[in-house]
């Protein structure tokens, strides 16, 4: 099987640990990964900040970059919801708007066929366990966008729960919004940052060593909340600690 | 200061006290805590709820789709049970309407229900400006009204305060409104609740004209609904001899029966009860029974231009039962008043900027005031999609251009460009990889200032990812 792997700008630019990982991922269960290069970033950013046209370019070049390919495959849950959920819409107005037909078309094209990466590994490859290895004391958060509205519901968990060394500790409060929000943590940042240290005095309570998620983004208002405190506590991908074996061991 | 609004800072400036209050975040996090996980258990008893809630959602949907012809349905059947109907566009003229029709009684006192329309319109101060004084008589809205303070909840207006702070209100101010607190009273919630009840007791005895809002119209019989859990509205529903019902024009539901499915919807989601303990319902005048006479103002304020837009619109589905409050991360830690208006929260953030137009600080950053996590419309009732709406409203502020938006929108297209040239993004990408051990901690500018301060920045990678790919895979 070939599939398209979505990294998604934060994870290009900021976190390219993470889409190597998924990368790895994928080909050790005998999945054949593309990266179109065309690719840039989904549109989230300007389109949650109220700047809808701005994304349409986004759209465009998103959906042509996918255009050859059966299965597009993400580790941001935000991402898969952007494009799940209001890709449709911009193509919609942009029609209501006496616009783009093509760019409505281009936003529905992508809808069916991009997946979140615990969906994908759960619901398509049918696997739980990839053969990780991870000795560790693990927490999960799960961010608001995968909780909510992709419906994630117990798959990471179960992800985890077949890494072998990996102890999974519940995390009090779970569902609750970290506070990140994309330009939310700039524009309320007293409120974000209240948010934030619950998260964090949460997290802190179940003396995990890692703080796994499935959105880079949320892991790094978290992360890097945890760092400026010094906290004995790491935030980390889920993808990493998939990819993560005994041959080849996650420092 | 209770009740007007005007000149509200925007939403971060109000959140900001409110924040750092240890008491009041206290308060507020132990109080939406309790609630909301009662709420999920009384939820989950139905195992039809996803099915009422559609129900709930479509029947608001075809009314306010037909909004004009059941209000005008609900105006014949009022009239024809012997009430008076009476149309006002915005607050000033449902205020003047209701001052006049108080002045025709002789009377320069009323007991009022807690209702959510007369505080939007400001009507207490309307009339105190013309010497009639209302007595709020809902507990939460005597509490507040008597700390001369602001609702900051929509079905616990006083949930900001605590026991000791209520008894300190009860003893310093009940003397002036009327009957004086006990000697001696202590915080004990039994003790509050009868210092309240006998201090109420007299105005309800001796009130000649009651006002109200209402949960539901029926339109097919004119018939007004209030929902409540103490007993006070049916007292200030019943002894008058004028009762005068200011009521949004979103209320109206069409037939009886389908009012059986928000008499569940609304507890369940409110109070967490199966059932709400008093439901009044009144249909014009009885002769014999309750008030003689019957005045509905019919309020829009701001409602049909809602009505007008088609994303936001949902938000005039709302039965007004806070459970998207007592979820919503924001209003946990910023509390009600941060938010400008008699409706708090999520869903204040969606419906003051609509009734009231985004012209002002406060209403141009209520949009903003959510990190979009999706919690309220996963507990909304009536399924109002409040994430989406917030964005749509954005995007209305966005392209007002007001403070600081030209600045953003210039930063967004930028942005745009720089991810529509995927080149020119790798030649960035590359350029931050290889001057990362000379970037700073800490980040000047506003947005990268507010982020440091709290949070350390991510290390910038030794190669961005579309680099890495193409030495190891391409
Ligand atoms: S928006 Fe929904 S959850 Fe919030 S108060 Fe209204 S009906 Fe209740």
């Amino acid at each position: 099987m070939r599939v398209a792997l979505f990294a998604t700008c934060v994870n290009d630019a900021l976190y390219p640990s993470t889409a190597v990982a998924t990368v790895k991922v994928l080909e050790r269960l005998g999945v054949e990964v593309d990266f179109p290069a065309e690719q840039t970033c989904c549109g989230q950013p300007q389109y949650n900040t109220g700047y809808r046209r701005a994304t349409e370019p986004l759209v465009r070049r998103t959906a042509r970059a996918f255009a050859g390919y059966d299965h597009v495959v993400t580790p941001s849950g935000s991402c898969v919801a952007m494009v799940r959920d209001n890709y449709p819409r911009i193509g919609a107005k942009a029609l209501a708007e006496g616009r783009g037909r093509e760019l409505s078309g281009a936003a529905a094209s992508l809808v069916p066929k991009t997946y979140e990466l615990t969906e994908f590994l759960v619901d398509v490859l049918g696997v739980t366990d990839v053969g990780a290895y991870f000795p560790h004391t693990v927490t999960y958060h799960p961010s608001c966008h995968g909780l909510r509205m992709l419906g994630l519901g117990d798959r990471p968990r179960r992800l985890l729960e077949a890494v072998r060394g990996l102890e999974l500790v519940e995390l009090p409060g779970a569902e609750e919004c970290c506070g990140f929000g994309g330009t939310f943590a700039v524009k309320n940042a007293d409120v974000s940052e209240a948010m934030g240290d619950d998260k964090i005095r949460n997290a802190l309570s179940t003396d995990a060593d890692v703080l796994c998620g499935a959105d880079n983004s949320c892991l790094m208002h978290i992360g890097g909340m945890l760092r400026r405190q010094d906290a004995p506590l790491r935030a980390l991908h889920l993808a990493e600690i998939l990819a993560s074996t005994e041959e080849e061991p996650l420092r | 200061m209770s009740g007007t609004y005007l000149g509200m800072p925007s939403f971060p400036e109000a959140a900001r006290d409110a924040v750092r209050d240890v008491t009041l975040r206290g308060n507020l996090r132990r109080a939406t805590h309790t609630i909301r996980d009662k709420r999920a258990g009384a939820v989950a008893e139905l195992d039809d709820w996803g099915r009422l809630r559609e129900a709930g959602k479509r029947i608001k949907d075809h009314t306010l789709r037909h909004l004009d012809r059941y209000l005008v349905q609900v105006e014949e059947a009022v009239t024809a049970a012997g009430g008076t109907v009476h149309w006002a566009a915005d607050a000033a003229e449902a205020n003047a309407i209701v001052t006049r029709l108080v002045q025709e009684t002789g009377e320069s006192e009323v007991v009022k229900v807690k209702s959510m329309a007369t505080q939007e319109t400001g009507l207490n101060e309307a009339l105190e400006a013309h010497g009639i004084r209302a007595y709020e008589t809902d507990l939460a809205e005597l509490i507040v009204q008597l700390g001369k303070d602001r609702p900051s909840h929509l079905l616990v207006p006083a949930i900001h305060r605590n026991r000791g702070e209520i008894r300190d209100i009860f003893r310093s101010e009940m003397s002036e409104w009327g009957r004086p607190a006990p000697e001696g009273l202590t915080d004990t919630p039994a003790e509050l609740a009868e210092a309240a009840r006998l201090h109420l007791r007299e105005k309800f005895l001796r009130a000649r004209v009651g006002i109200s809002g209402a949960n539901f119209m029926v339109a097919e019989t004119g018939t007004l609904v209030v929902v409540e859990s103490e007993g006070n509205g049916r007292m200030c529903l019943t002894l008058p001899e004028t009762l005068i019902s200011v009521v949004g024009i979103e209320k109206v539901i069409p037939t009886w029966r389908d009012l059986e499915v928000f008499l569940q919807l609304l507890p369940r989601s409110s109070t967490a009860e199966r059932m709400n303990p008093y439901t009044t319902m009144w249909t014009g005048t009885t002769d014999g029974d309750g008030p003689r006479a019957f005045h509905l103002v019919l309020l829009d304020n701001g409602r049909t231009d809602t009505l007008a837009d088609e994303v936001g619109r949902q938000a005039l589905r709302c039965i007004r039962c806070s459970a998207c409050l007592n979820v919503c991360p924001v209003y946990e830690r910023a509390g009600g008043h941060a938010y400008g208006s008699v409706y708090p929260g999520p869903i204040g953030a969606i419906l003051s900027p609509q009734l009231r137009g985004t012209a002002s600080a406060i209403d141009a950053s209520l949009p903003y005031a959510s990190s979009l996590c999706g919690a309220c419309y996963d507990v909304c009732p009536v399924a109002i999609d409040i994430p989406e709406v917030l964005v749509h409203l954005r995007e209305k502020v966005a392209d007002q251009g007001g403070k600081g938006h030209r600045l953003e929108r210039a930063a967004m297209r930028a942005a745009t460009w720089l991810l529509d040239h995927p080149a020119a993004l790798t030649a960035g990408e590359r350029l931050a990889s290889k001057t990362r051990k000379l970037h700073p901690e800490r980040l000047p500018g506003p947005g990268a200032r507010q982020w440091t301060n709290s949070r350390d920045l991510p290390d910038l990678p030794a190669e961005p990812f579309r680099d890495w790919w193409k030495k190891n895979r391409a």
